[in-house]
């Protein structure tokens, strides 16, 4: 029986959000496929601080390398590095989160380890399979990997958090023989949403649909209610499509997989791709002039009626109550 | 240059998905196949770089069933010179389709690899990160905008939180993201001489492979929602439950 590796991401040594879901779905793993040893790993800058935070969670050993050939993500030797230490550390399981960097990079582990990979899970099943959906979110599939190595990415939204729980685990700094190939570079790194949170790690988002009908009241409608409760802004494919937001706010299985607190969506009817996308949110409320709009059968709350009316108040009515909870966020 | 563009076929995403009675699998036989649309996307580039002189020949290939022959007509009334099929009625999974691919790659030995991020019916994002693996090469997945040069590439990628840039060395498989273009329409006269150009059909067999997949799906259902789908009248009371029942706000 072969240890269980798995790979952390960080930003300069503090874990990344999907951390805390990545542990959780390591325990599952390692019960329901009865790995040994529960191995983590980060690279780069800060990784031995990372390190030492991920062995509160519960791994056995956790293994860093700050090694300059690591410093920005790239798939060749982060593959390699992942390569080397399953070689050294008998691991013939390795998981990770389905994040860009996660789909960017798993793909070459697995073949470097002639591994299946079953990417974006939502669910370990007691039997071993594994949960994933399919066809644009219009199917859930339970899956097996039936090679000998076995490689694993998980929705991190669709797993909870993982709480402190320190055993004898131990950190270890590692020499990875890995070369920089040449064959690529980053050349630079563009945030995107000036100001306003990230869809993917933000507590509260509010997305706008079709039923906006313009760029200008898109903008006019989404904008001061996501900002009244600092909110990231989401749009739907429609709204994208109609030139209404830009690309990279769509929400959706297309799009950018969320799970925010409260998501609020408005003037979306809710196709199924995405819905697939705010599946993991804990509240949904939709507004919307259609009653018969699916997005209501799948909300908490909904309001029927005329959106150019409903978000005016809404922003009014929100006020003031928000400011008190941002300042107790600092 | 020349470029192999990797195109799948798949059922059509815009009509409603009903499974087989007993679980194992998508009732497809009222479907109609399309070219997925991220790998049309891939196409689209493809084509806009032969037209722009960057590129000498664009060849599609396929991995599928005999009936994909009609995506890789459409690849070709967008523009694509011939295609190849390779044909396999089983179950393909990612990993299959990468080392289908690498033989085909090594016979074409093209500069540049295009496919989407990930097909609409797997929903796997996988092949072309893992035939750049296979074939010992870089990637830039999810493109953006792709800038072609003499022996490189600069590449902007859809990543999380943002856009990265990055610069590879020809070859390389390169993924498209949705922003990347918007594929052409065909017209008719376009669609009648993509029927004289050349298809070779190859068997999966034939390639030399290993063709077991490493993967096995075991059921499919149909994803429940469950929300208490609870209809408010009025923005207050909406208000009140999102602070005091949900304590979301």
């Amino acid at each position: 029986m072969g240890n269980l590796l798995v790979f952390l991401e960080h930003e300069q040594g503090s874990l990344s959000k999907s951390s805390l879901s990545l542990f959780s779905a390591a325990k599952m793993l390692r019960s329901a496929w009865k790995k040994d040893t529960m191995i983590g790993t980060c690279f780069g800058q800060g990784s031995e601080a990372a390190a030492s935070n991920a062995l509160d969670y519960g791994f056995d050993l956790c293994l860093f390398s700050e090694q300059s050939v690591f410093d920005r993500y790239l798939s060749i030797p982060y593959s390699l590095g992942l390569l080397q230490i399953c070689k050294e550390e008998g691991c013939d399981v390795v998981l990770g989160a389905a994040s860009s960097t996660g789909k960017d990079l798993f793909p070459r582990v697995a073949l470097g380890l002639s591994a299946g990979l079953a990417s974006d899970i939502v669910e370990i099943n007691d039997d071993g399979s594994l949960r994933r959906f399919m066809y644009s979110g219009n199917v859930l599939a339970d899956m097996e990997v039936c090679s000998q190595c076995r490689v694993v990415t998980i929705r991190s939204s669709a797993f909870p958090a993982a709480d402190k729980k320190r055993i004898n685990g131990d950190k270890r700094e590692i020499r990875l023989v890995v070369e920089t190939s040449g064959k690529s570079e980053v050349v630079s790194f563009t945030r995107s949403q000036n100001g306003r949170p990230d869809l993917l790690s933000a507590e509260r988002i509010v997305s706008g649909g079709r039923g906006l009908g313009s760029i200008e009241d898109f903008e006019g409608q989404i904008f001061p209610l996501a900002d009244e409760i600092g909110a990231a802004i989401g749009a739907s494919r429609a709204a994208v499509d109609s030139g209404f937001a830009p690309n990279d706010w769509q929400v959706g299985l297309t799009g950018k997989i969320v799970s925010p607190e409260l998501y609020i969506g408005v003037g979306i009817s809710g196709a199924v791709q995405h819905l697939t996308g705010i599946r993991d949110a804990k509240i949904i409320v939709a507004i919307n002039d259609d009653e018969e709009a699916p997005i209501f059968k799948v909300s908490d709350y909904g309001l029927v009626g005329n959106l150019f009316d409903i978000v005016p108040e809404l922003v009014k009515e929100l006020k003031g109550s928000v400011e008190t909870k941002a300042v107790n966020m600092d | 240059m020349d470029i192999l563009v990797c195109v799948k076929s798949v059922l059509d995403y815009e009509a409603p998905i009903r499974l087989l009675e007993n679980q194992c699998g998508v009732d497809s036989r009222l479907m109609k196949s399309v070219i997925n649309p991220y790998d049309e996307i891939a196409v689209e580039e493809a084509v806009r770089l032969k037209e722009s002189g960057h590129a000498h020949e664009v060849v599609a290939v396929t991995i599928g069933p005999k009936k994909a022959q009609s995506q890789l007509r459409h690849a070709m009334a967008m523009g694509v010179d011939r295609g190849i099929l390779v044909v396999c009625e089983g179950y393909v999974d990612s990993d299959l389709a990468a080392r289908a691919l690498a033989v085909v790659c090594a016979q074409e030995a093209c500069d540049l690899i295009l496919m989407g991020k990930q097909a609409v019916d797997s929903n796997a994002n996988q092949t072309g990160q893992l035939l750049a693996a296979k074939l010992n090469i870089p990637q830039a997945c999810f493109a953006s905008k792709i800038d072609v040069n003499r022996g490189f590439a600069i590449v902007e990628r859809e990543v999380d939180g943002g856009v990265e840039t990055v610069k590879v060395t020809l070859p390389a498989v390169i993924t498209a993201d949705l922003k990347l273009n918007s594929p052409r329409r065909p017209d008719l006269g376009s669609i009648i001489k993509a029927k004289k150009r050349l298809l070779k059909i190859v068997g999966i067999d034939d390639l030399g492979i290993d063709i077991k997949a490493k993967t096995k799906i075991i059921r499919m259902i149909p994803p429940s929602w469950q929300r208490r789908g609870q209809q408010l009248q009025s923005v207050q009371e909406l208000v009140n439950v999102l602070r005091q029942e949900a304590n979301v706000i």
